[in-house]
């Protein structure tokens, strides 16, 4: 939409704005404990990949994040689908569901780190609560979203319960659960951060709040960034699984449907 | 009648709801329909035409009265009955070729052997060069004629088609009209036809049963008289032009249409 022209415009407002934020603070002698120069988060960011400190608790964190987003995501969508199918599941666990809604999940963090201590274990489970619930509720939604003709077409064709659910309602709710993981994968990343921050043995969110305490802000910065990477390293495997898996949607190939916002 | 019955029912009756608030949506239906036989019902939204293909379907159950195919009792659906719906009810995530062998996945048939009479199915239709192709890249007329041919794969003996047509415009519902016919002459499935285009019956039915609302009911069978293969110029003869006249007398006397 947009030529190449506009490509370089761009580039060249990013570094702009980044060399007018060197230069401001510069110029005004910020103190580096409330806002270092880019310069000086491009130093930190080179000490602690040199040194290894940043690869080796990025890997954790890393670890903490996928085993959550695993979890999370085999719970949301073994749940949904029970609660999507049977009406009876749904109206006993309807309380709990909305209880659990209105929450903020991080909230859980703190004791989820009393119940399973300082190591892995408890960043992986808050980040798979984190991640649970916003593809749990696409998968309820892509689920019941199956259209009554094509139901009819499959009842008319004597197909069983599980036939109509692999041949008909899970393709169909494919587009949702995409969806529903892709917003997972992100959430997930900040219910592992957050657990780190309340207290963890290792991990960039541990390297974070120790920073904190020493005042480290450029350093903290540039785990920012290193995280941010993540973040886009993520959107860009689960776009192109889509293109893979969604090629027929219509909603997808336009970009449409969106989950549970942070 | 001479041929053996393909569908026989008798004093067919339907409500929803029970009381005074019941709602009668068929009463005392009673029909049979020949081997090989072109049956179309006709009548105006809410006469229970699609409540009845439903039951026939095995979809939904009467209140009262027997309804039967092939001499029995309809208990749900049948493994020799194609059903074409109003819209295509295509899945997008299939090809053409794998929503013509979606009966052949469910009813556990086997793919290899019914490969050749799908192919061969999608030709007659004109469809043979989209086989590949997913349903969203087809235009409306076309995905209607993969929704028959998917109908007819696992060569049932009955075909029950409700409005089929309905969604089409003007043109391509003729076109239709006629590519259905050759298929039928071809194949010679017993069908039942709902639509409420009074044209449309006359154009493709060899009985037209006309069924009039609140409750709904059958009125009249009237057998049409006209040679096949019929084309579109059928519409201009006096005859055809009869029919219609007492299709739309009976609708009219009965105030079915407003």
């Amino acid at each position: 939409m947009f030529g190449i022209q506009h490509h370089v415009l761009r580039l060249l407002f990013m570094v702009a704005v980044i060399l007018g934020w060197e230069f401001l603070a510069r110029f005004f002698e910020v103190p580096a404990f409330i806002l270092p120069t880019p310069s000086a988060i491009a130093v930190a960011l080179v000490r602690g990949v040199q040194s290894g400190l940043y690869i080796s608790n990025a890997w954790v964190t890393l670890a903490e994040t996928f085993l959550g987003f695993l979890l999370g995501v085999f719970l949301a969508l073994s749940l949904g689908t029970v609660v999507a199918l049977s009406r009876r599941t749904e109206f006993y666990l309807y309380p709990f569901i909305v209880m659990f809604q209105s929450m903020p999940k991080v909230a859980l963090a703190p004791i989820v780190v009393i119940w399973f201590g300082l190591g892995m274990t408890s960043k992986v489970v808050s980040a798979a609560l984190v991640a649970f619930f916003p593809l749990m509720v696409n998968t309820i939604a892509g689920l019941r979203s199956t259209d009554p003709d094509r139901l009819s077409l499959m009842k008319s064709l004597n197909a069983s319960p599980l036939q109509i659910f692999t041949m008909l309602q899970l393709p169909n709710a494919l587009p949702y659960i995409m969806a529903g993981i892709e917003v997972a994968m992100i959430f997930s990343l900040i219910g592992a951060i957050v657990a780190e921050f309340v207290g963890a043995e290792a991990g960039l969110g541990m390297l974070i709040q120790s920073m904190n305490l020493s005042l480290d802000v450029a350093g903290q910065f540039s785990i920012l960034i290193i995280l941010s990477f993540f973040g886009l390293g993520f959107s860009v495997i689960l776009r192109l699984l889509k293109k893979k898996m969604l090629f027929w949607d219509a909603s997808s190939r336009s970009e449409k449907k969106g989950g549970e916002v942070a | 009648m001479t041929a053996k019955a393909a569908i026989r029912v008798h004093g067919l009756t339907k409500c929803y709801g029970v009381g005074s608030g019941a709602l009668v949506a068929l009463s005392d239906i009673g029909f049979s329909v020949g081997e090989g036989e072109f049956t179309v019902f006709v009548g105006p939204s809410g006469c229970g035409k699609s409540t009845l293909l439903k039951i026939l379907v095995g979809l939904d159950r009467a209140t009262a009265g027997t309804a039967e195919i092939q001499g029995e009792a309809i208990t749900g659906p049948r493994r020799d009955t194609g059903v074409v719906f109003q819209s295509p009810v295509l899945f997008p995530w299939r090809t053409v070729l794998d929503n013509v062998l979606l009966p052949i996945d469910v009813l556990r048939l086997d793919r290899k052997q019914h490969l050749a009479t799908a192919r061969e199915l999608l030709s007659m239709a004109g469809l043979s060069s989209f086989e590949r192709h997913y349903p969203w890249q087809l235009s409306g007329g076309m995905q209607q004629r993969v929704g028959i041919v998917r109908a007819l794969v696992h060569d049932p003996k009955l075909l029950l088609m409700d409005e089929p047509f309905g969604a089409l415009d003007a043109l391509t519902r003729e076109n239709m009209n006629m590519e259905l016919q050759r298929i039928w002459m071809e194949h010679r499935k017993t069908v039942i036809f709902i639509t409420h285009s009074i044209t449309e019956a006359v154009l493709l039915a060899d009985r037209v049963l006309v069924m009039t609302p609140r409750p709904g009911r059958i009125v009249r069978d009237i057998r049409i008289d006209i040679p096949r293969p019929r084309d579109l110029s059928v519409a201009n003869t006096p005859l055809f032009g009869e029919y219609v006249r007492e299709v739309r007398e009976l609708l009219n006397a009965t105030g079915a249409i407003d």
